[in-house]
């Protein structure tokens, strides 16, 4: 695997031009200041509750994602590109979306294969033909990016579904703005504080057509147990809006209402953190109790707006993925400014025969998996890991891909042996509305915080950071 | 606002509410019992304390005997007691995290600094007196600082009234059980023979509501078991009396009521309830028996509570 591109001091050549100030201020910081500041910074995640809950582990059922007080740092000129970048990107997103289901163009001119499409478990046929309101899809896009030189951000991922982590962006920040107000006074850094503002005019632009000028909006989640429910509660609460369980909801002549202590009230949009199958037991997962029967009737009759919309991940999904820039060609005819990482498909028999060959430089990927769950880091895994992987792979081909060991960039972090590079990646938050997208600068930096380490999941011991975007 | 929402604060004030006075009643007893025999007589003040926390049933299906240990432990601790101190903080933070969005920061706060600080109590223990000591006196101040909290910080809308709701039901009816396992001591006037045995009872009375100064400052006399009787139950002045939560709920509900532009049944049950608590007198009391009205009260306090949950919280 190549030498990192450490984001701070480049490959060596020196330090990078955002990181100067940082680093005097680092030079000049006594180191028992920084673990004294990281110290009160763990004590304010507790105590405001920002915790989430780890799958399979019952002790430790709230826990605290790790905070790393030294900020991650990206060039007004950098961003300038990630955001072009990344407009593209889920603008093609968006259509092909819209395309897959209704006249479905690009599967006439074979770009993606039909079986991809139809035999995905996460198509939903349900939305064959059914028009969404304003043509948007995927309002909120949480999408993965890492780089690995100077000049290159590559897109690991595509959230379409209900991507989560836009709390930790928005807490990191008012953490850090009240730990370090002097590194705050030597730098201009971008406010990430109107997301919320932001979120709430894109889901009020998408309201029904026939809804009131003045819609009414409501959060969904699954309820207390979820393991991104702070995130809902602090979302409902920054946007001023109902936080809602399935039970909270009622659909009547397929219309949506929320129970409340003055009877029913109209509901026009659902800013759903509930996935597809549990969202209404009539139509997907009749077990499902998180739900609202009657749901998706309402979502036909066009008297309720679902963000995200029904059906988004047969568009980021793994194996679509690798179509991603062909998609982005298709129905932008523009180059894709922001690359794809290099994907073997299992499903195709050269591409497995590959990847069986070389297991152990490889990651490998489940096709619907998410959270870093469930994924073969070939050059640190062990070689009966491996040996079970190439089983699975033989059995079930169609269910993975693979990716070259990526190089991610590095940035100094806070260890318990003092500074030490780690590996980061980025998830900016793309707001999708009725007439236009916005980005806010910055976002989610995650970073892996045992030493080489590549995964950045929090599930699985990664850490987050704050992610500045300053004028150079 | 979500029926769901105004039920968890309902929910989240009366469960705080019931730990205070959990803690108390620990409190009180452990004074009361430790005088000397001869100043309580025989009664086992261990197990008045379970019937006034309503646990005594559940108690004697996991032990056989009612003393200190066991029920310091049952009350405080026990996982397997649905109303033990510990199960009321655990299910007052997770209502109080169901709806987060409706509370203040401040009252969050408190309810989940006491939740982290008593966790590490749970995992210790109190194994001595001076700890157990510590630790009822730190569930008290927890349940005043979300009180005050929320009495400070929230706004004067749906969900502070609800809350409110909470509370007085909750602390109406920890006043009534204390009147009704008590009510033998609690004799009128002519009646009273005063012994030195009940004179420990009423402080004991008195402490587990928080008002031996109260006493004093409304009546300027010695203990008199008719006048106890008459603070906890018709004296407007005590917070924890009857008729002080019947005064609050009533209060409470006429805003819901004028907010919402609708009356319905849970205003008219709470005032026909406080309007007899306003025209009672304590004689009448006597004659017509305490035992019998107290019954009566804390049946209609608990229908009051169905009521409301079917009017707003379902």
């Amino acid at each position: 695997m190549a030498l990192a591109f450490d984001e701070m001091n480049g490959l060596g050549g020196g330090l990078r031009p955002a990181y100067q100030e940082l680093s005097r201020w680092l030079e000049e910081t006594p180191p028992d200041a920084l673990e004294y500041r990281r110290h009160e910074a763990e004590l304010l995640f507790r105590r405001i509750g920002i915790t989430f809950a780890v799958y399979g582990e019952s002790e430790a059922q709230e826990r605290l994602i790790p905070f790393d007080v030294i900020p991650r740092i990206l060039s007004t000129r950098e961003w300038a590109i990630l955001e072009k970048g990344l407009r593209q990107r889920v603008r093609a997103l968006n259509m092909f979306l819209r395309d897959v289901y209704h006249g479905r163009d690009i599967l006439r001119a074979g770009i993606v294969p039909d079986d991809l499409i139809f035999q995905n478990p996460v198509f939903r046929p349900e939305m064959n033909g059914q028009d969404v309101p304003h043509d948007v899809y995927i309002h909120i896009a949480g999408i993965d990016i890492v780089r690995v030189d100077a000049e290159n951000f590559i897109v690991l991922e595509d959230n379409a579904r209900t991507p989560s982590g836009v709390s930790y962006m928005l807490e990191n920040r008012e953490i850090m703005m009240r730990l370090f107000p002097d590194l705050f006074a030597r730098h201009r850094v971008a406010p990430v504080e109107r997301y919320p503002d932001e979120l709430l005019s894109a889901l009020r632009s998408v309201a029904p057509h026939a809804a009131s000028s003045e819609p009414t909006v409501a959060l969904m989640t699954p309820g207390v147990y979820n393991s991104a429910y702070y995130e809902h509660s602090f979302l409902a609460d920054k946007l001023g809006i109902e936080l809602v369980e399935g039970r909270d909801l009622i659909v009547k002549n397929d219309e949506v209402f929320m129970r409340t202590t003055e009877g029913l009230k109209r509901v026009d949009v659902i800013y759903r953190r509930v996935d597809d199958d549990f969202l209404d037991p009539l139509t997907f997962r009749p077990d499902s109790a998180l739900g609202v029967p009657g749901l998706m009737s309402a979502y036909a009759a066009g008297n309720i707006t679902l963000a995200n919309a029904v059906g988004t991940g047969i568009s980021d999904d793994k194996a679509i993925y690798s179509y991603m820039p062909d998609i982005v060609k298709f129905y932008l005819a523009e180059e894709p400014i922001l690359k794809n990482v290099e994907t073997w498909r299992c499903r195709e028999p050269k591409d497995l025969s590959y990847v069986l060959d070389h297991l152990g430089e490889l990651v490998v990927k489940e096709v619907h998996g998410s959270g870093g769950y469930g994924m073969l880091i070939g050059p640190a895994a062990t070689k009966a890991t491996i040996e079970a992987f190439r089983d699975k792979l033989k059995r079930e081909p169609e269910g993975f891909i693979a990716q070259p060991t990526l190089a991610l960039s590095t940035c100094p972090t806070y260890t318990a042996s003092g500074l030490a590079p780690r590996h980061v990646d980025l998830r900016p938050f793309v707001l999708t509305g009725r007439d236009r997208t916005t980005i806010v600068p910055g976002g989610l930096t995650r970073v892996a915080l045992k030493e080489g380490s590549l995964v950045v999941n929090s599930s699985q011991g990664g850490g987050t950071k704050d992610t500045w975007i300053l004028d150079e | 606002m979500l029926s769901r929402t105004a039920e968890n604060l309902y929910w989240l004030a009366r469960y705080v509410e019931r730990a205070e006075y959990l803690a108390r009643t620990i409190d009180a007893t452990l004074r009361v019992t430790a005088l000397p025999a001869a100043y309580i007589g025989k009664t086992n003040e261990w197990d008045s304390a379970l019937l006034t926390a309503g646990v005594s049933t559940s108690f004697y299906q996991a032990y056989q005997e009612a003393n200190e240990q066991n029920v310091v432990e049952y009350l405080s601790f026990a996982p397997n007691n649905p109303s033990s101190i510990r199960n009321c903080i655990e299910a007052a933070r997770l209502n109080a995290r169901s709806v987060r969005t409706a509370l203040t920061s401040e009252m969050w706060d408190t309810i989940n600094g006491a939740w982290i600080e008593l966790q590490e109590a749970w995992c210790k223990g109190t194994s001595s007196r001076e700890e157990l000591a510590r630790f009822l006196r730190f569930v008290q101040e927890a349940s005043l600082r979300f009180d005050g909290s929320a009495y400070r910080t929230m706004l004067r809308n749906d969900a502070y009234w609800f809350s409110r709701l909470g509370l007085h039901l909750e602390r109406a009816d920890n006043t009534a059980r204390i009147l009704d396992v008590k009510y033998h001591v609690l004799l009128p006037e002519e009646e009273h023979v005063g012994g030195p045995l009940d004179y420990y009872q009423w402080t004991s009375i008195l402490r587990s509501v928080s008002a031996m100064t109260a006493y004093h400052w409304v009546y300027r006399e010695t203990l008199k078991p008719w006048l106890i009787a008459d603070l906890l139950i018709l004296n407007d002045m005590m917070p924890r009396s009857l008729a002080s939560c019947y005064g609050n709920l009533v209060r409470n509900l006429d805003q819901i009521g004028v907010a919402y532009g609708r009356q319905g049944p849970a205003q008219r049950h709470a005032r026909g309830i406080r309007n007899r608590l306003e025209h009672s007198n304590m004689d009448d009391i006597f004659q017509h028996g305490v035992h019998e009205f107290i019954q009566e009260f804390i049946a209609d306090n608990a229908r009051l509570g169905e009521i409301i949950t079917k009017q707003y919280l379902i």
